[in-house]
């Protein structure tokens, strides 16, 4: 039951996911070989009159094998991972041409700063939403993620994104949207009475659409805090 | 020793009898060592957690001669402990050959040296506090309290122990073949010694 | 043995052993007792007592997700503050959720595997007749008590309990002015500093014991499993416990004396407590399986009438895995904003703990191939454990790979992996050790049938709770959430909560048959022989239940404990202190004995 990803929608969802089953598929084995072992020494070697154990203190080859074959396989898996996170945590950072936001997580919402028209943060035109994140579909977004009180986490499940947003820290994480829609955004987080309640909607729009909604008529200073 | 770890002639200064070959001393010292191993880790906790901070946030560290520490009076306290680990030896040294009466005055000795230095200690403390170098005043006085506090409480303790130790040793319950109360305490003082002396290093001289 | 006098009859100078009056009066043998089986006892009712408490908590956690909002039924017993009209407050769930991971791991687990069977087991598994320090023994357990009354005392103070979540993290934990809670938070950290102190003065008791009083010939080859993993567990408690009092005593002080370690706003770092807490808390994950490992070893040789299987890679692997221990803490910190590139060397470091975790599992598996298999209750729990624990060990590979933990960081996966661990893991490894030695504790068995029914009924209805939690985390179900339904996202996955809170209530009580069958067994057991496992260690020469000072006289060993089927002998076993012609005597035999040949 259940052991299916969700639907991803952001660029390394896939990466992430294709790990996530190659790892269940090993363990998976790995689980029955025990499993099956298990069950069927219990029945063939249940204790009958007459019969007696083997005496036995080991094998070394036997040890030696199974030594050896975990570490290739999790050395494997190690590896593989190693170059997936490297891809989603760049040493370069974000891509270059990524769109800059802002996000303050506080006791128990989201704040976003958006950089406006002129595509800069922290500048006169930056406007802030609250629980909300607005984002163009096959756009990185390199998102700084700040904590005005205490650790939440920043987790948008159909991405694959979750990082901590620590206070006195300054986070960079980055994504990228593939799919147009409505995804929830939650904090992962303990972070209080309300952790269970700090919710935000992320909106991924078509590019013209985002325009749009970009271009809309909003006193900046009204919803700049 | 409740029952029978150890044998019938007095040997209580080696390993238990009729035991496996284990670490070659008797149960008291081992018992220090590996306590001390734990005492290592705990002040390890601190101590990183100082050095952490301070490289993280260097500005929360005056310079030098600008900080409020009085060096010259903690660096003669830090003398006062280090002749209580002497006075600590003799001690020792003097229950080895069953001197009754040099066993006492040494003990004695350390333990009066011992609250002297916890006695600055305090003072020291009064003085900082007067001048509004409080454990709320940011991160150098936070580490500063807690590691120096803690090892004030570790020589407190041990100020205590000595005082035990030296009671019995004038009852002369310590002799030249059972003296085990009086090494395993100064395992431990010099432990507490040592902790000191990398305390005053990293606090007060770096 | 060819001798005319019993060899427990012949009297060595210098050993006192086992008394044979016991004279002591009603305080000093049952209350403060330094004979390590008291103790080893009085921490099993201890231990049992919060292991009991930690369940009615995670059965009310389990009502709330299962029925978010629903007044619980008996709730109403509950004051205004906790639950108003029966319906769970969210930050009452928060110290649910806080103090069922602290009495489960403080209280209950760890002073059930270290507690219990390293007090009762260690003397008398190598044959000494007590621990080297009874007393600081007995100052342990009356320091740990108090530790769990000052924690229980956290729910009936001003504002809540500490709900921060069993790892506090900071700052959170220390800053009312976030969490609303204040006192239960500094009760809850003195409570840890106690307690801390309390395994600290055990563990120092339980290797200085081990190192210099086995009996002759108790080499360290033939050392059982138990032993082997209790003294690698307690070099563990002696090198952890401390950094987490450190913490500990940091974290208070930012609570009360104002100071700043881990409050950004005085220039601290939150991230600090995080590392100190999981270089203390990886060690202290294996404190809460390496004695399990060791419990179970035993019981698998014994149960399948056939010697270790490679008993040399079990001691290798359990002391590499408490190496490698310490250099993993990262892994629970991938998405704390501690630099990525750490990560990575902390994933590799944690995908090469699997290693001899797999090494165990498949030598208890070698052990089990061609034996000749008893299921008695203890080895069908130690089964049970062999095949939980591997899903909690594999379920760990998908955490340790730090891109898939992106996601199931936090989540219920976590929730599922860590109870596969340390409930599938430890708590049926403890079931498979209590039901073993309960005859040797008690003189009395407990009944077989009540226990395998016990066994069936928990592994079943433990698999329907903890199970379909890995399909609430790859849902993206965040973990330590009140109300679940919050999120529309979640919603779908409703009614496996709602499963999941019915089969917990289920195993909640089926537990009450093991409680039962402890409790009636300990009036009315059947009488229980010296040896009712046939084993070979020592503790089955001595009399159900041991006499104070365990041994007569010194026990000599003469091989290791898991001589099973061995072809020298008739029986199927074969003790450690048997002679057999060819045995050579130990080096430090004591002279008494040696003139026996």
């Amino acid at each position: 039951m259940g052991w299916i990803m969700p639907e991803g929608a952001s660029t390394y969802a896939g990466d992430i996911d294709r790990l996530y089953y190659l790892i269940l598929v090993i363990t998976g084995v790995a689980l029955l070989i025990v499993e099956v072992a298990l069950v069927a020494f219990a029945i063939k070697y249940r204790e009958r009159p007459g019969r007696r154990a083997h005496y036995t203190h080991g094998n070394m080859k036997a040890e030696v094998v199974w030594t050896a074959v975990p570490t290739v396989v999790v050395v494997m898996i190690g590896v593989l991972s190693a170059r997936v996170w490297g891809d989603i945590h760049r040493r370069e950072g974000p891509p270059a041409d990524a769109i800059p936001v802002g996000v303050m997580a506080k006791q128990f919402e989201w704040n976003t700063t958006y950089a406006g028209p002129d595509g800069q943060l922290g500048s006169a035109d930056d406007f802030v939403t609250r629980n909300e994140l607005h984002v163009p579909v096959n756009r990185p977004i390199s998102v700084m993620l700040e904590a005005e009180d205490v650790i939440h986490s920043f987790f948008i499940p159909a991405f694959r994104v979750k990082q901590d947003a620590v206070p006195g820290m300054h986070i960079r994480i980055w994504f990228e949207a593939t799919k147009p829609g409505t995804y929830e955004l939650g904090c992962a987080e303990l972070c209080g009475l309300g952790h269970y309640r700090m919710r935000g909607l992320v909106t991924v729009h078509e590019q013209a659409d985002y325009d749009r909604w970009l271009a809309q008529p909003r006193a900046a200073a009204e919803t700049n805090r | 020793m409740a029952h029978g770890a150890h044998g019938a002639h007095g040997a209580v200064m080696q390993p238990p009898l009729y035991a496996e070959p284990g670490a070659g001393v008797y149960n008291e010292k081992l018992g220090m060592w590996v306590f001390l191993g734990s005492e290592v880790m705990f002040f390890t906790a601190l101590i990183g957690s100082y050095i952490i901070l301070r490289v993280a946030t260097p500005a929360a560290w005056a310079p030098l001669s600008e900080r409020v520490l009085n060096v010259p009076i903690t660096a003669v306290n830090t003398f006062i402990l280090i002749c209580s680990s002497v006075t600590m030896v003799k001690a020792f040294a003097a229950a080895q050959l069953g001197r009754q009466q040099a066993l006492c005055r040494w003990l004695l000795a350390t333990v009066l040296i011992g609250a002297t230095f916890v006695g600055i200690q305090v003072f020291e403390y009064q003085e900082l506090i007067h001048k509004g170098f409080v454990p709320s005043a940011g991160l150098f006085p936070s580490t500063f309290y807690t590691m120096t506090g803690f090892h004030g409480f570790h020589v407190s303790v041990g100020v205590l122990c000595l005082i035990y130790v030296t009671w019995k040793a004038f009852r002369g319950k310590y002799t030249g073949a059972d003296h085990r109360g009086v090494e395993v305490v100064g395992l431990y003082w010099h432990f507490v010694d040592l902790v000191w002396i990398i305390l005053f290093t990293i606090v007060y001289l770096i | 043995m060819a001798t005319t006098v019993p060899r427990e009859e012949l009297l060595v100078e210098g050993y006192t052993g086992a008394h044979p009056v016991d004279d002591r009066p009603f305080i000093r043998k049952y209350i403060f007792s330094t004979d390590h089986k008291v103790i080893g006892i009085q921490f099993l009712v201890m231990s049992l007592f919060f292991l009991l408490v930690g369940g009615v908590l995670a059965m009310v956690i389990r009502w709330q997700l299962g029925f978010p909002g629903r007044p619980m039924p008996g709730g109403g017993v509950l004051p205004e503050t906790m639950a108003p009209g029966g319906i769970v407050l969210p930050e009452f769930y928060n110290s649910l959720v806080t103090m069922h991971g602290t009495f489960m791991v403080f209280f209950a687990i760890m002073p059930l595997l270290v507690g219990v069977f390293g007090n009762y087991l260690i003397p008398l598994k190598i044959g000494a007749p007590d621990m080297a320090f009874p007393r600081l023994n007995m100052a342990s357990l009356w320091t740990a008590v108090p530790a769990g009354l000052l924690m229980i005392a956290g729910f009936f103070v001003e504002g809540h309990h500490a709900s921060a979540g069993w790892t506090a993290y900071a700052p959170l934990s220390e800053s009312p002015e976030y969490s609303g809670v204040s006192n239960g938070q500094v009760l809850w950290c003195l409570s840890l500093i106690i307690v801390g102190l309390a395994s600290i003065l055990g563990a120092v008791n339980y290797i200085t014991t081990i190192i210099n009083m086995r009996a002759p010939g108790m080499t360290w080859g033939r050392l059982p499993m138990t032993i082997w993993s209790l003294f690698v567990t307690s070099i563990l408690v002696l090198l952890a416990i401390p950094i987490l009092s450190g913490a500990v005593i940091m974290l208070l002080f930012d609570q009360t004396i104002g100071t700043t370690f881990f409050k950004p706003a005085g220039g601290g770092q939150p991230i600090l407590w995080q590392h100190l807490f999981w270089f203390f808390g990886h060690p202290e994950v294996y404190i809460l399986i390496l004695p399990a490992f060791g419990i179970v070893s035993d019981v698998i040789a014994n149960g399948s009438r056939k010697p270790l299987f490679g008993y040399k890679m079990m001691v290798a692997a359990t002391v590499a895995i408490a190496f490698l221990g310490w250099i993993v803490w990262g892994h629970h910190m991938f998405q704390s904003g501690m630099n990525p590139t750490l990560g990575t060397s902390f994933m590799l470091s944690t995908m090469l703990i699997a290693v001899p975790t797999a090494v165990k599992v498949f030598n208890w598996l070698g052990t089990m191939w061609l034996g000749n298999i008893r299921f008695h209750v203890p080895m069908l729990n130690a089964m049970g454990f062999v095949s939980m624990f591997v899903i909690g060990g594999l379920s760990g590979l998908f955490m340790a790979s730090t891109p898939v933990d992106i996601y199931i960081h936090d989540t219920y996966f976590i929730v599922a992996h860590l109870h596969y661990v340390l409930f599938g893991g430890s708590l049926f490894a403890l079931f498979a050790g209590i039901t073993f030695w309960y005859p040797k504790m008690f003189g009395r068995m407990m009944n077989a049938t009540l226990g395998k029914i016990h066994f069936w009924l928990t592994f079943i209805t433990y698999n329907m709770v903890f199970f379909p939690m890995h399909a609430l985390g790859i849902g993206g179900h965040m973990r330590r959430i009140y109300d679940p339904t919050q999120y529309e996202f979640l919603q779908p996955l409703q009614w496996i909560n709602v499963f999941i809170t019915y089969s917990a209530f289920i195993l909640f009580a089926v537990q009450l048959i093991f409680a039962y069958n402890f409790i009636a067994s300990w009036f009315n057991g059947a009488k229980a022989p010296d040896n009712p496992w046939e084993d070979n260690a020592l503790e089955w020469t001595v009399a159900s239940p041991p006499p104070h000072g365990n041994f007569r006289t010194v026990p000599v060993v003469y091989r290791g404990p898991y001589e099973y089927s061995s072809p020298e002998v008739q029986e199927d076993f074969l003790p450690q202190t048997r002679k057999l012609p060819g045995d050579r005597e130990p080096d430090v035999m004591p002279p008494g004995l040696r003139a026996e040949t």
